[in-house]
């Protein structure tokens, strides 16, 4: 190192190095706002404005319902900035007992569990209503009275096979398609590259309307539509980075045209395994509150729907063309990655359901279905850029029977 | 999570549905859900499980107190003289006095429940006023409370004593004197009639006022009873029913009659946002004056029906021993507080 490079390194050091006054700046403004704060806490000048006597803010979510045989049970939140106390508990318009543990009276953000030893009638609807010590109401109805399911074996294994029927199963039949894909030409293939986009595009939206629509039930103090926002840029983030990661990796021992195919194809069945994650949650907690009916119909129109995000996930694949063949295994892998979260979410969700969870799956399956849609249409897009590539007969053509099976599919189940 | 989005979730009315969910649910938990839950007859508290947990404070409104006290004589004289004051008249009937205020005043009408009441006297009902027919009454309100209000009394008098009417409302710090005849005998009310009169009613603005017809009734064990309820909420529906405010509250602490003796129920229905209430009295009849204008009864039956601001005088005997369940026979109302129970004692023989 000459001299004078050494010099500068010594001279960027020093200006580097933060002096001591750096900490005394820093720590000045939060001085000063701790003893706003306290100042705050001791004057109160909400009262001052409100004239004191102010009735308090109560504000209760009820979490979870949950039947046994002649008890119901709900978990319940103090979702407001006071203290609320749980005085009566109403049964369809009746007094009825009930226990509060570990407490009736909750600070903000404190939970408990309310136990009501009530009647309830198999298959009808129910009404329970909390009244607080000032008199005010919270109500949760229960649409249809099914006993909760308990984790067991039995019960595992119900979960297990409607995710395998709604999840697994589709997305393997679409898989199958992959050996169809690498036989049907430049036009061809382009026209399927769309139809994936088209479906993506389709379960970007259909997922954002979910999670959005989570997360008005979720308790206000969790700020259900910033986490949704913030957990789908994030996904997005994570996933560019991921890609980018294992891009890297395969390139060491594969050529780069091969890479960027399987590569796509893994991202996309990620994206599709969190969407699937989300849905498995909503039909395992559907089921779990006795509000999902388990008709044949229904289970077709889920197998069908499914199935297209199997054609999503083999599509980029196919475009790599014989060179570099996709084994059994490799299918499989994709299969699982795409498919197996239903099983996990439908668990989950039959037992310890929560919006706040229904949010944070769907707005990760979002961000991940976002950054595979852009991954896609780049890679097909390629030199000619987005604008020539939207103009393609064959590219919109795809897009556009893409959106309308997943319509289509979408009305059958209902 | 499709399945909102398809509505699967709000699937209510396609019952063909509802045998796939009841299938799915014995496969889950092999076993047909809601045992029945054990539960006593009518005998005891302990074994209901339908009904308001807890107690009231003993502080406010005493039902029981309440039950059998008119013209403040549940105070000691000392204090009672502040309230109450009676001076014969030369013609053998008595004027009486009345010290009537309206307070705000915070109640609690089920156990932990609190409800921003508006009150006369600081309770609710009010106090009872009870006079004989051709007494005069004067009755000075004094209004402390935080909006206009008045006492609007049912039975005999003129127009200007009405307080109804605009001009006859009392401002806050203001009073003013009604006096009238008590008139005619028979069982009747007092309320606010401030607009919006919903709300004043709701708030707890009423109380009883019965007219002794000269010469009495026969001698009996006598109470109060008013149905009212109360929307904790202001959603201009109810969430708690009762008789005398305090839900549950003679289902906790039943009412001690005397087999043999003759009981007489003075019963009022000032119940707000609902059409009518009612009466109904287990394993017994009586018979019902309504409204205690004659000494004939209009009824013998065990169920009673009155709309807002009707009321009736029952009476009847105590034939056993044992607790009686009295509520109302709307079954919401009932289930919501307004249920109690009479226990019916042997007579001491003192003699």
């Amino acid at each position: 190192m000459t001299p004078e490079a050494t010099a500068a390194v010594a001279d960027r050091a020093i200006v580097d190095r933060p002096s001591p006054l750096v900490w005394i700046f820093a720590l000045v403004p939060l001085l000063l706002l701790a003893a706003l704060l306290a100042l705050l806490i001791r004057t109160g000048p909400a009262e001052m404005i409100q004239g004191g006597n102010v009735p308090p803010v109560e504000r209760l979510a009820i979490t979870q319902v949950r039947l046994e045989p002649g008890r119901i049970e709900l978990s319940v939140m103090n979702d407001g900035p006071d203290d609320v106390t749980i005085a009566q508990v109403i049964v369809d318009d009746a007094f009825w007992a009930f226990e509060a543990a570990p407490r009736a009276t909750l600070s903000h953000l404190q939970r408990t569990t309310i136990s009501i030893p009530y009647p309830w009638v198999h298959g009808e609807a129910h009404a329970v209503r909390l009244l607080t010590s000032t008199g005010v109401t919270f109500d949760r109805e229960i649409l249809v009275a099914v006993e909760t399911p308990r984790p067991s074996l039995r019960f595992f294994g119900i979960f297990a096979l409607i995710g395998l029927y709604v999840g697994v199963i589709p997305v393997a039949l679409g898989l199958l398609w992959y050996p169809l894909m690498r036989r049907i030409g430049t036009g061809g293939l382009q026209f399927l590259l769309a139809l994936t986009v088209g479906l993506l595009a389709y379960l970007l939206v259909d997922s954002a309307h979910d999670g959005l629509a989570a997360a008005a039930l979720v308790p206000g103090s969790y700020q259900g539509t910033a986490l949704f926002v913030f957990g789908a840029i994030g996904a997005y983030v994570v996933l560019d980075l991921t890609g980018a990661w294992l891009a890297n990796r395969r390139r060491t021992t594969l050529a780069a045209g091969v890479a960027s195919g399987w590569v796509l194809a893994v991202l996309i069945a990620i994206g599709i395994g969190l969407h699937n994650f989300g849905e498995g949650l909503a039909i395992g907690s559907a089921f779990a509150l006795g509000e999902l009916g388990l008709g044949t119909l229904l289970i077709v129109g889920f197998t069908l729907h499914n199935t297209t995000e199997g054609l999503a996930i083999v599509a980029p694949l196919a475009r790599d063309g014989s060179a570099a063949r996709v084994g059994i295994g490799g299918l499989v892998q994709l299969g699982l990655i795409g498919g197996v979260p239903t099983i996990l979410g439908a668990w989950l969700g039959a037992f310890v359901y929560s919006p706040l969870l229904a949010v944070f799956f769907l707005s990760l399956g979002v961000g991940a279905i976002a950054q595979v849609t852009r991954q896609i249409v780049m890679q097909s897009a390629g030199q000619q850029g987005l604008h020539a590539y939207l103009r393609r007969a064959p590219v919109v053509a795809g897009l556009a029977l893409g959106v309308v099976i997943m319509y289509g599919t979408g009305l059958i189940v209902g | 999570m499709k399945v909102s989005r398809r509505s699967w979730l709000h699937f209510a009315g396609f019952g063909s549905l509802l045998t796939g969910v009841a299938a799915f649910s014995r496969a889950v938990t092999g076993q047909t859900a809601a045992a029945p839950v054990p539960h006593e007859g009518h005998g005891g508290h302990h074994g209901h499980l339908l009904g308001t947990v807890g107690r009231v404070d003993p502080i406010g409104l005493d039902p029981m107190v309440y039950l059998r006290s008119w013209n403040f004589s549940h105070l000691p004289p000392d204090e009672r003289v502040k309230f109450y004051r009676e001076t014969p008249r030369p013609d053998g009937t008595t004027l009486r006095e009345y010290e009537i205020f309206a307070v705000d005043r915070e109640i609690e009408v089920a156990p932990g429940v609190r409800f921003p009441a508006w009150t006369y006297n600081g309770e609710v009902p009010g106090p009872t006023i009870r006079a004989s027919e051709g007494d005069r009454l004067r009755v000075r309100f004094l209004n402390q409370g935080t909006h206009p209000h008045t006492i609007h009394f049912h039975g005999w008098h003129p127009p200007e004593m009405d307080g109804s009417l605009p001009e006859h409302e009392v401002l806050p710090g203001e009073s003013f004197t009604y006096e009238f005849d008590a008139e005619p005998a028979g069982l009747h009310l007092y309320h606010c009639h401030s607009v919006p009169l919903k709300r004043h009613i709701h708030k707890g603005l009423y109380g009883t006022f019965i007219v002794d017809p000269r010469g009495g009734r026969p001698p009996a064990d006598e109470m109060i009873m008013m149905m009212n309820g109360f929307d904790t909420n202001f959603d201009n529906e109810n969430e708690v029913y009762a008789v005398n405010t305090v839900a549950n509250a003679y289902m906790v602490d039943p009412i001690k009659v005397t087999v043999g003796r003759p009981v007489r129920i003075y019963l009022v229905n000032i119940t707000e946002f609902d059409l009518i209430n009612s009466f109904h009295l287990h394993g017994m009849f009586f018979d019902s004056f309504r409204p205690g204008t004659t000494m004939t009864p209009s009824d013998h039956t065990d169920t009673i029906m009155l709309c807002q601001g009707e009321r009736a005088i029952l009476e009847t005997t105590f034939r056993y021993p044992g607790d009686f369940m009295f509520h109302a026979h709307q079954s919401e109302f009932a289930e919501l507080g307004w249920m109690g129970l009479f226990r019916a004692e042997a007579a001491h023989r003192d003699s």
